[in-house]
């Protein structure tokens, strides 16, 4: 690779703008930064060499060119921003409504929103954060992020390494702030040093040159933010992995005692019992009253479950009562979830069911109904279907569907959980004869000879439900995600990186001795205001001139130009 | 002592201090002491200052009743938290002031912040309860940091504003003109909506509907004559107004059709009051406010737009998507949910951290920067107003 050598004796790599040493424009190299337009050197990145501003590019230099490029970022960032607005206009597969007539994504866009909604799910913007194309896309800021970053920061930190007290004259008064003083004594520059000493500048000399420079570490503020986010998007990577992250979820009634899943048998859970307050039961309620009422709904108060978590002793043999150690006896609430070994366990939803129902037999031909005999069957063990009453009745279970609808007057199961049961009976007679089949329901009883064409005779027995035992099942997610963390450390060095490079600048002063003169430049990278007061401060009561704007110059010029074409 | 009571009138007194602080602020305009450093001497400008102060003290005793009233903070649903987003203008207002002294920015912040606060006003103000999804320290912890996070951001909308009020060239009609009156149309439509709601509301005007949602039957009460009804809705009060149309089917936010039909009244009145302003100044608003701008140094305008927006950014990102990730993770057990709230905090970060980028890496200074200010509290306002009435999400607490 060709180097180029600066006249200060320093050899900067090729497509150095400014010597990393003693900052003389390079000749030849000032078009990359615009420096030929401008009578102030343009200092962002210290016009340094940068890969993507290089003149022979091989095709991997290209792509860098490509993502190094801010535009590109940016576009990239408002292409995800317009893509993310629209995947909120119609809500995303996932949050498509439990009450919606078809959750089908294929079915609902359409039915409910038409041909925009159609279009909508066609184009994939139903699962629009899953999509492939939007994870490239989010894959291409990563990128774009990881490039722009290290193309800016490793020339910068040489060059800012490199610098040297002693600056080349065009460098000095091709900067924004620039003065030139005559007959200035060597007791004034001393002071002028010791002042920006007492103001915390680290003071570098050099034959006599003075190079005062103050909050450098501001300028790597962006680079950290930006390691931050990249650490963001790693973790975004590893939680889609099972290692890292496991999501599981569990059904648990009360009284029931349950393996905790994705927890390799470890522990186990009892539900001891789950509480579901709502809002205007107790009197401190009072004051929400006109708030309550004109609500249509329940307001909940709070869900509970209040459960024992029993840990697997590793050393007990299996089946020994002893091998159970009872871990922590929580109460899991919504917003204070449990931890137990690295696991976290949520409230994250509940339901009632039926546990147990009561029967009676009675003839229809009784007015009074009056119970030939009772029986009761459990819904969570349906073990036993044979009921042998009083009188030698026998009442048999011949068909159970925990959770029943009925479809052209024929019931279909529709889940295994007892929210809507229905039976099929058989009922013995005493004197052995014919058994009497007949279905039964809350709110149904139900004989299938008044339907059947075939004319049957009718039942001369029916069954009807005296009691309902209910109970609650309580849903509970268990997470473990080992990528938290990392999530965590992203989010903070982000916002340090943000802090460092926003809050704090980094000021450079130089004094330069010629001849007969005294150089004064200065260079910050934001709040001009600031350095200028700097050095009012540190010129006060000397011969120094104090060093002019020169952009502001430069800018009242062109609009006076601009006024006279007026 | 009925804390409630208190609260009630401390808001009032509030938002009357506040209406009498911008009448100071508008006074400096006339006055000679403009520059960075007198600015804030003038004497209209120290009233001004001190009785957003004492207006400030006020809505704080609001604040502080309303908690010990409820037994909860008061950010728990709609007016709570836009009432706190008005105050935390009003707080950044005065920060930046003390910084920067900069008696016009009363005069426009204070007016916008009254705006916000009788938005706010028009939701329900009872008393309610905190429902169990609410029962967190993280309410506290996350709202109130993306409330004034966004606060701030609103001064940047504020300043630059200002800017473009005060630079544009008014003399010939162009893109940018269009746009600065279409940016000040908007503020006459929520103008709009407070005249429209407080008008019909004094009148006590009711119409109730029934209408279909998610497979039930849910009634609602209109207060503004129904232009727009609920979707399949069916009008129950007699000699009410029968709607001209019905809201379409995809607004699914709950209540949808009444609060449509709201937006179209605050149209309809904001466009009157906005004609009649132009009837009366015979030339867009934004010229007519020029001249009295003119002292104004749109230098240090940018300064501040800039300055919120760096102050105002790791605030909003720290509360809107740190704060806010963490509290989902405990409460939903995960940090993100693709809401569509969680995907407009997402934007407005973006849409900031775009600013950020252009500002300092492209040179996006004055006018330009001034633009994204304004286009970067739309999308504020959007997530506050629109998600939360129109999409439906785990945000719609009112």
């Amino acid at each position: 690779m060709e180097k180029l050598k600066c006249e200060c004796g320093h050899v900067n790599p090729q497509g150095t703008v400014l010597c990393e040493a003693c900052g003389k424009p390079v000749e030849g190299n000032q078009s990359v930064d615009g420096n030929d337009e401008h009578v102030l050197l343009n200092m962002r990145y210290e016009g340094s060499s940068r890969r993507s501003n290089k003149y022979n590019q091989s095709f991997v230099d290209r792509i860098w060119t490509f993502f190094s490029s801010v535009k590109v970022g940016v576009i990239l960032i408002a292409i995800a921003l317009a893509a993310s607005a629209i995947g909120t206009i119609f809500p995303q597969k996932l949050h498509i409504p439990e009450g919606a007539p078809s959750r089908d994504p294929a079915v609902f866009y359409e039915a409910s929103y038409g041909l925009i909604g159609k279009i909508y799910y066609q184009l994939g913007f139903h699962d629009l954060y899953d999509s492939w194309w939007y994870m490239i896309l989010i894959a291409l800021i990563g990128i774009s992020l990881v490039i722009c970053s290290l193309d800016r920061f490793i020339p910068l930190r040489r060059a800012l390494k490199l610098q040297r007290p002693i600056r080349n004259t065009t460098f000095l008064s091709r900067q924004r702030l620039y003065s030139e003083s005559d007959h200035v004594s060597a007791e004034e520059t001393e002071q002028v040093k010791n002042k920006l000493k007492d103001m915390r500048y680290n003071i570098r000399e050099e034959d006599g040159h003075i190079f005062a420079e103050k909050g450098r570490f501001s300028r790597w503020g962006p680079y950290v933010n930006h390691i931050g986010l990249i650490i963001i998007l790693i973790a975004a990577i590893l939680r889609t992995t099972p290692m890292f992250y496991l999501d599981e979820f569990l059904w648990v009634r009360e009284g029931q005692q349950l393996t905790v899943p994705g927890t390799n048998n470890e522990f186990q859970i009892k539900h001891e019992k789950f509480t579901l307050e709502t809002y205007g039961q107790s009197e401190e309620d009072l004051k929400f009253k006109e708030a309550i009422e004109s609500q249509d709904e329940l307001v909940a108060k709070n869900y509970q479950t209040d459960a024992i978590i029993y840990e697997l002793n590793e050393d007990a043999v299996a089946g020994d009562d002893d091998a159970l150690e009872v871990y922590s006896e929580p109460s899991i609430r919504l917003n204070h979830p449990t931890k137990f070994g690295g696991y976290t366990m949520y409230q994250s939803g509940y339901q009632e069911e039926f546990s147990s129902m009561s029967f009676k037999l009675y003839d229809v031909d009784d007015p009074d109904e009056e119970a030939i005999g009772t029986f009761t069957f459990d819904l969570l063990d349906p073990s036993e279907t044979m009921f042998t009453l009083d009188d030698g009745y026998t009442v048999e279970v011949v068909q159970y569907l925990p959770d029943f609808e009925l479809v052209d007057n024929v019931p279909k199961q529709k889940s295994d959980y007892p929210k809507n049961p229905g039976f099929v009976f058989a009922v013995h007679p005493p004197d052995g004869g014919e058994p009497e089949v007949s279905f039964a329901a809350i709110g149904i009883n139900f004989d299938p000879n008044t339907v059947d064409s075939s004319g049957g005779e009718l039942n001369q027995y029916k069954l009807g439900i005296i009691d309902v035992d209910e109970r609650y099942v309580s849903g509970l997610a268990i997470t473990r995600d080992y990528t938290l963390p990392l999530f965590g450390l992203g989010a903070l060095i982000f916002m340090i990186g943000v802090i460092q490079g926003m809050y704090w600048q980094h000021r450079r002063i130089w004094l330069h001795p010629t001849e007969d003169k005294l150089l004064l430049a200065a260079h910050t990278n934001k709040n001009w205001f600031g350095v200028k007061k700097d050095i009012e401060k540190a010129i006060e009561n000397t011969s120094i001139v104090m060093a002019h704007d020169q952009q502001e110059l430069e800018d009242k010029l062109k609009e006076k130009e601009s006024d006279e074409q007026k | 002592m009925d804390f409630a009571y208190i609260s009630e009138i401390a808001l009032y007194a509030a938002f009357i201090l506040y209406l009498i602080a911008t009448f100071f602020f508008g006074a400096t305009i006339r006055d000679k002491h403009t520059s960075k450093v007198d600015g804030g001497r003038s004497k209209p400008a120290i009233i001004g200052i001190w009785i957003t102060q004492i207006g400030f003290a006020a809505q704080v005793v609001y604040f502080v009743t309303r908690w010990i009233a409820s037994g909860h903070a008061p950010l728990s649903n709609m007016f709570e938290f836009v009432t706190f987003f008005g105050m935390s203008m009003v707080l950044a207002f005065i920060i930046l002031y003390y910084i920067y002294r900069l008696p016009v920015l009363g005069l426009f912040a204070l007016p916008i912040a009254m705006i916000v606060i009788a938005y706010a006003s028009m939701f329900p103000t009872d008393l309610a309860p905190l429902v169990a999804s609410l029962q967190s320290h993280w309410l506290y912890i996350h709202v109130s940091t993306v409330s004034i996070g966004n606060a701030i951001l609103a001064i940047s909308f504020v300043t630059g504003l200002i800017y473009l009020i005060r630079q544009i060239d008014q003399t010939k009609r162009s893109k940018q003109t269009t746009w600065l009156e279409i940016v000040i149309f908007t503020l006459f439509v929520t103008v709009g909506f407070i005249v429209s709601t407080t008008g019909f509301n004094l009148a006590d005007y009711n119409a109730t509907f029934n209408y279909p949602e998610n497979d039930q039957i849910v009634t609602t009460h209109y207060h503004l004559p129904a232009i727009a009804g609920p979707n399949e809705g069916e009008l129950v009060t007699e000699d009410a107004m029968k709607p001209w149309f019905e809201a379409p089917g995809w607004m699914l936010g709950s209540d949808a059709g009444r609060k449509f039909n709201t937006v179209i009244w605050s149209i309809i009145f904001g466009s009157v009051i906005y004609g009649i302003v132009r009837i009366i100044l015979r030339k867009r608003v934004g010229a007519a406010i020029q001249p009295l701008l003119k002292k104004v140094n749109p230098d240090l305008l940018d300064e501040v737009t800039y300055r919120s927006v760096a102050i105002g950014f790791p605030v909003f990102t720290l509360g809107g998507l740190i704060f806010a990730a963490i509290w989902a993770q405990i409460a939903w057990n995960r940090f993100w949910g693709w809401d569509p709230k969680e995907v407009w905090a997402l934007i407005t970060f973006f849409f900031y951290a775009v600013f950020l980028h252009l500002r300092l890496s492209r040179g996006w200074h004055g006018e330009k920067s001034a633009w994204l200010a304004v286009g970067g509290f739309a999308i504020i306002m959007f997530n506050i107003v629109v998600v939360n009435l129109v999409l439906a999400g785990l945000h719609s607490y009112a």
